[in-house]
């Protein structure tokens, strides 16, 4: 079984102990103090308990068994089963306490990086895979969770023993226990050597099982491209020789383990053999106790246990901190966009919006906003149109403050959105996204999100974008469970259910990114039906993808690499004959194209 | 044991080191079992008062057994987890030539985490079995038989009353093990959950601020995260009982012989070696007692993963040669007649007639999802074509060898797939696969980056040709590693080259000087061209529409044009884009 206990160990960091990062680790403790003492207290009396064995053993040799009385045995035999007993409950409650604790602390540490997660600005997730920030939730917190219960806490529980043993045996006979102890040395160099070799060799059969990964990864995800290249052959005798070389690094640490376990053996055995030859010694000459000679033979067979575990644990504390580490950088990774300490709270919001000579960039100095300068009145409505990369949804992104701006001023009512508070700046705005992003849960929770609406206002809200009738279609309508990312609904449905999330909401300022995907056409007219309702009476900012959305709205701003190029009503721009007149052709021109063939199949 | 019993071909394959391996371990329980009994006439010698000499001989017994049952165990460890490294080699090499060999369509049908999760996790649970498992099941067997005859031969009264909490902790394993697994599945569960509502609140980061969710989103893990907790306690519970448990029974085994067996040893029924000796053979019995539950549960699982092996390897492959034609070379006529093809059930071309003559241009355009890639697809076999619907010099492509078939197309596909390794070596990919000398190679991957306009960017590599690409290596742009992918392609001189819209990622200009590269390539070649860009087609000395998997339109670009359907719409479009981008 121990040729296989190490195998999941992450690849060590080679800093080990970290002073700083160990405070910080154990603040996470402090609220569980009085578990961790008791759990202590267990450990030191569980080390005492396990000593008792060998120990009754002797009593029922020297005093009962060689002097022949029977009956007195039955006493120790007796104390001997409550000694399991208690050693049973107390080992029960250690493991517990501790693990639960351990659990705890996880707790608290995922909720606190969950709710740090949840502050940092939308930017840090585009450049930080969604992937590898659930390692940290996950993974790392586990890794730290082995340092509290098979870690730290057991090394205390080790040294118990191995102490407790060497007190034990010194008190029966300091001079045969000291004889004894000769061999503790040696246990620590065969372990030491045992631990450094098959480390090495245990890193090495990690590096060629992520050879092994990668190649397979590469391979499957390309295999006709393999197949095309008539290279099955070829890359077969790739994979023969990373499979090989994985193979010999596993007989590597076959050899470790092979040589190890005899030689703690042969330790063992040679401790017997001097307790037998010294002790024996004693024995024959009256100044030894058989049985405390048989008393020292199990003892000696008790020493290599903890030593091992002891050198096995620094592993564990290794790839702990390695992960607190990584933990703690993300903690320390501060917000961006923040609350202002004294937030402006406004009476109610109007829905004015102005972007005052706004720049930006994501990557200063390529600027993504050039002097962007244009007002919506509330109630009213402004599109905005243009080719991809014209600016269009950073516009929104800096509306919605998920990006600050580094120059100008984008206001609500007249305000500065980096001096009101986020939530109420927020809870004014509904933005739609192309994507329709849905969470798993029902169709009632994906359009009530976590706000408190009411069924009737959720209902009334599908009805009036037109998609109650398909939800009541659905098997537990507005009940059913939104399957692996809606599968369960076609892209038409998805937008207007995101449609409805928006209206539930009843925001002052709608901003809505319309989507390009086609859809077919009866449900395209329900979208437009649907646009109609949700911009009655809002301010809106439309990025318009659409002739007939176009044509409805106040005013058009036509973006194009950052900057306002053209604004005007549908009539105006197309008078003018520039950029909006010729975009205006080209999607006519596209809509034609796309309402003549529709197929989408797997090619 | 069904699914396990196909591993005994490869376990025969290693049969002699398999039986030095299991007199190895017989020796050394052999061995091991001999020195308590050692012990047992040094504790009887010890009262009735030996001399030193005969202590010294003991002692020298007891290590000197330890030593020779070293050398065993050693040779045991040695050559039975061996044996387990090499079937898992074995096998793995297997799983992964039946799998070069299945069909496009496979790997689309399945997820390809899955089949590597198959690969690794199932492969180590069936080395589990051939390991341990199959170490350990033997191990107990003869620890138990040896030490049992020499308890037998002490007190066969004490022997039975010994043994029972040690048969209750192989159930209580075995018990436990499988609950144990339920729980711990169930925690896995969770996690899982967990992980979907942190995926889902961070990709849909944008919503979640939007709508200000945080709270939400946060009250949402916290139900998560208490949950995970709350299974785990059960988890711990479970846990918790069972190593103390074990321990529990293991310690009444001992106090039963402490107290029975002291009785006898007084009653002088046994002598107080053999008291001593028996409470040794009752703590070797620990280890195989506890293994015997644990190895119940490797066979299950063993039996479980090997089962999910089986399946990729039962998978039919289902383009190979059968009955292949004598055909050794081919000249590039490809011939398309009255071709209906469905992929899963879902009609994709319908009755596609199209005459390509060898050494011809054609170019296949239409709306996304009109079956261009699947028609393209169908010459190098990358799906499998109704008989008698698709002819490369007049063979139906089923009966060219495909080695043969392959060998004659260059395909350049819509996605591009490059490997992580040198860019000579991604060019020179298809050139592996034959026989071709160092020199040619070496020629033929820089005259290919020529004509693909790799050339110069290679120059600008780091190291040249040998630079690697991809996560070891340098970043490739979206048009590099297209034309990286097209002159892999042309490397192998194929008589059919087809780019499946594989130059999409290249800008006009590169596009162009490719094109008139290609011109010169393409005189002798069969060319396909699937495209959307009318700069790309035009010059094709067939152009066909492509439109719900049929041809709606054929002809050359001034004909086409001309008749103002899709293709003329499409270039009138073409033309306006480029306007617009002028004008910006």
């Amino acid at each position: 079984m121990s040729a296989e206990a190490g195998a999941f160990t992450e690849d060590l960091v080679a800093k080990s102990y970290d002073r700083t990062l160990l405070r910080r680790l154990l603040t996470y403790l402090r609220p569980y103090k009085a578990a961790v003492a008791v759990s202590f207290l267990l450990i030191v009396v569980m080390a005492g308990l396990d000593l008792v064995g060998p120990y009754l053993t002797k009593i029922a040799i020297d005093r009962y068994i060689t002097k022949g009385d029977a009956a007195g045995l039955a006493g120790v035999a007796a104390l001997f089963m409550a000694t399991l007993l208690a050693a049973f409950v107390v080992r029960f409650g250690q493991v517990y306490i501790l693990q639960m604790t351990g659990q705890k602390v996880m707790l608290d540490m995922r909720r606190q990086i969950f709710g740090h997660l949840q502050r940092l600005h939308v930017g840090f997730f585009d450049r930080h895979p969604v992937g590898r920030l659930m390692t940290r939730v996950t993974t790392d917190v586990d890794a730290v969770n082995e340092l509290f219960t098979s870690g730290v806490v057991t090394v205390f529980g080790d040294l118990f023993t191995l102490l407790g043993i060497m007190g034990v045996m010194t008190a029966m006979n300091p001079k045969l226990a000291l004889v004894t102890f000769a061999v503790i040395p040696f246990f620590f160099v065969i372990t030491n050597w045992f631990r450094r070799g098959s480390r090495q060799s245990f890193r090495e059969v990690r590096k060629w099982i992520a050879r092994i990964n990668a190649f397979l990864q590469e391979n499957l995800t390309g295999m006709s491209v393999v197949q095309l290249f008539r290279r099955e052959a070829r890359n077969q005798g790739a994979f023969a020789a990373v499979n090989r070389a994985h193979a010999d690094a596993n007989m590597t640490q076959i050899f470790y383990y092979a040589v190890f376990y005899p030689a703690i053996d042969l330790l063992a055995a040679v401790a017997v053999a001097m307790i037998l030859l010294y002790g024996g010694g004693r024995v024959l000459a009256g100044t030894l106790t058989l049985g405390a000679l048989v008393a020292f033979v199990q003892y000696s067979e008790r020493f290599w246990r903890p030593i091992s575990d002891l050198s096995e644990k620094f592993n564990i504390l290794q790839a702990a901190m390695a992960s607190s580490e990584r933990i703690f950088t993300l903690l320390d990774t501060p917000a961006q966009v923040i609350a202002p300490a004294r937030p402006v709270r406004l009476p109610a919001v109007r829905g004015r919006v102005a972007f005052e000579r706004v720049s930006f960039a994501y990557n200063p100095p390529q600027w993504v906003l050039r002097d962007v300068d244009f007002v919506v009145e509330p109630g009213r409505s402004v599109a905005i149109v243009g080719a991809t990369g014209a600016g269009k949804t950073t516009i929104i992104s800096l509306l919605a403050r998920f990006y600050d701006v580094p120059e100008g001023r984008v206001t609500l009512d007249g305000v500065d959105v980096r001096e009101l508070d986020p939530a109420q700046l927020r809870s004014s705005l509904a933005l739609v996204l192309q994507d329709v992003h849905l969470f798993s849960g029902t169709i009632a929770s994906n359009i009530r999100l976590g706000s408190s609406i009411p069924d009737e206002r959720v209902r009334e809200a599908a009805r009036a974008v037109h998609v109650h009738r398909f939800i009541e279609a659905l098997p537990r309508g507005y009940d059913t469970e939104v399957k692996e990312r809606g599968a369960t609904l076609s892209v038409g449905q998805k937008q207007l259910l995101s449609f409805a999330r928006a209206l539930a909401h009843d925001p002052r300022v709608l901003i809505l990114d319309e989507a390009t995907s086609s859809v077919d056409t009866e449900t395209e007219g329900l979208i437009q039906e649907a646009l109609k309702v949700l911009l009655r009476g809002r301010t809106a900012i439309v990025i318009a993808h659409r002739l007939s959305t176009i044509q409805n709205v106040d005013e058009i701003l036509v973006m194009h690499k950052g900057r306002i190029r053209e604004r005007g009503t549908h009539q105006e721009l197309l008078a003018q004959r520039g950029i909006y007149w010729r975009l205006y052709q080209l999607q006519y021109k596209d809509q034609e194209v796309l309402a003549g063939g529709e197929a989408e199949l797997p090619a | 044991m069904r699914h396990l019993r196909r591993l005994l071909p490869y376990l025969r394959r290693h049969r002699a080191r398999m039986a030095w391996g299991l007199l190895c371990l017989v020796l050394t329980t052999a061995l091991s079992v001999a020195s308590p009994w050692v012990l047992r006439y040094a504790v009887d010698d010890l009262m009735l008062k030996v001399t030193r000499e005969k202590l010294w001989l003991y002692s020298g017994f007891i290590v000197g057994l330890v030593l020779l049952e070293g050398v065993f165990r050693y040779y045991m460890r040695m050559v039975l987890i061996s044996i387990s490294r090499q079937i898992e080699y074995e096998l793995r090499g297997d799983v992964f030539a039946h799998l070069t060999r299945l069909s496009a369509r496979y790997f689309q049908s399945h997820r390809i985490g899955d089949i590597m999760s198959r690969a690794t996790n199932d492969m180590s649970a069936v080395r589990m079995v051939l390991g341990p498992g199959i170490m350990y099941t033997a191990n107990t067997v003869a620890t138990f038989v040896g030490t049992v005859a020499l308890m037998l031969r002490i007190s066969p009264k004490l022997l039975g009353l010994a043994l029972v909490p040690l048969v209750l902790v192989s159930i209580l394993v075995r018990y436990f093990g499988r609950r144990i697994h339920d729980r711990f599945e169930s925690v896995q569960a969770q996690l899982s959950e967990m992980n979907v509502v942190v995926q889902e609140s961070l990709s849909g980061a944008r919503v979640v601020r939007a709508y200000a969710q945080e709270p939400h989103e946060v009250a949402r893990f916290e139900a998560a995260n208490q949950e995970y907790v709350r299974r785990n306690r059960g988890l711990i519970r479970m846990f918790g009982s069972l190593y103390p448990g074990i321990q529990l029974l293991m310690g009444t085994g001992a106090v039963l012989v402490v107290w029975l067996g002291g009785r006898m040893a007084v009653a002088g029924r046994i002598t107080v070696g053999e008291f001593v000796a028996f409470g040794a053979y009752l703590a070797m019995l620990h280890w195989p007692m506890i293994a015997l539950g644990w190895v119940v549960n490797i066979f299950e699982r063993g039996e479980a993963s090997m089962g999910r092996l089986a399946e990729i390897l039962d998978a039919p492959p289902e383009i190979r040669d059968q009955d292949p034609a004598p055909v050794a070379a081919l000249r590039g006529e490809v011939e398309f007649r009255g071709l209906t093809f469905a992929y899963d059930g879902k009609p994709v071309l319908h009755h596609v007639d199209l005459r390509v003559p060898a050494g011809s241009t054609v170019a296949v355009v239409g709306p996304t999802g009109s079956g261009k890639s699947t028609l393209v697809g169908l010459i190098p076999r990358l799906f499998e074509a109704p008989p008698g619907t698709v002819f490369v010099d007049g063979h139906d492509v089923r009966r060219i060898p495909l080695a043969v078939l392959r060998g004659a197309v260059g395909f350049v596909p819509q996605e591009t797939f490059l490997f992580s390794d040198t860019v000579r070596e991604n060019v020179a990919f298809g050139l592996r696969a034959t026989d071709v000398g160092e020199e040619e190679v070496k020629k033929r991957v820089e005259w290919a980056a020529e004509v693909s306009q790799l050339a110069s960017d290679v120059a600008e590599f780091p190291q040249g040709y040998e630079t690697f690409v991809g996560e070891r290596g340098i970043t490739l742009s979206g048009g590099q590693k297209q034309r990286t992918a097209l002159a892999r392609a042309l490397a192998v001189l194929p008589r059919i080259l087809v780019l499946d819209d594989s130059l999409s990622a290249v800008d006009t200009y590169t596009e162009e000087e490719i094109l008139k590269g290609l011109r010169g390539v393409r005189a002798g070649r069969t060319t396909f061209l699937v495209s959307h860009r009318i700069s790309t087609v035009k010059d094709a000395d067939l152009i066909v529409v492509l439109r719900d998997g049929a041809i709606v339109e054929r002809g050359t670009h001034d004909e086409l044009v001309a008749r103002g359907g899709f293709y003329a719409d499409l270039h009138r479009r073409q033309l306006l884009e480029e306007e617009v981008e002028r004008t910006a």
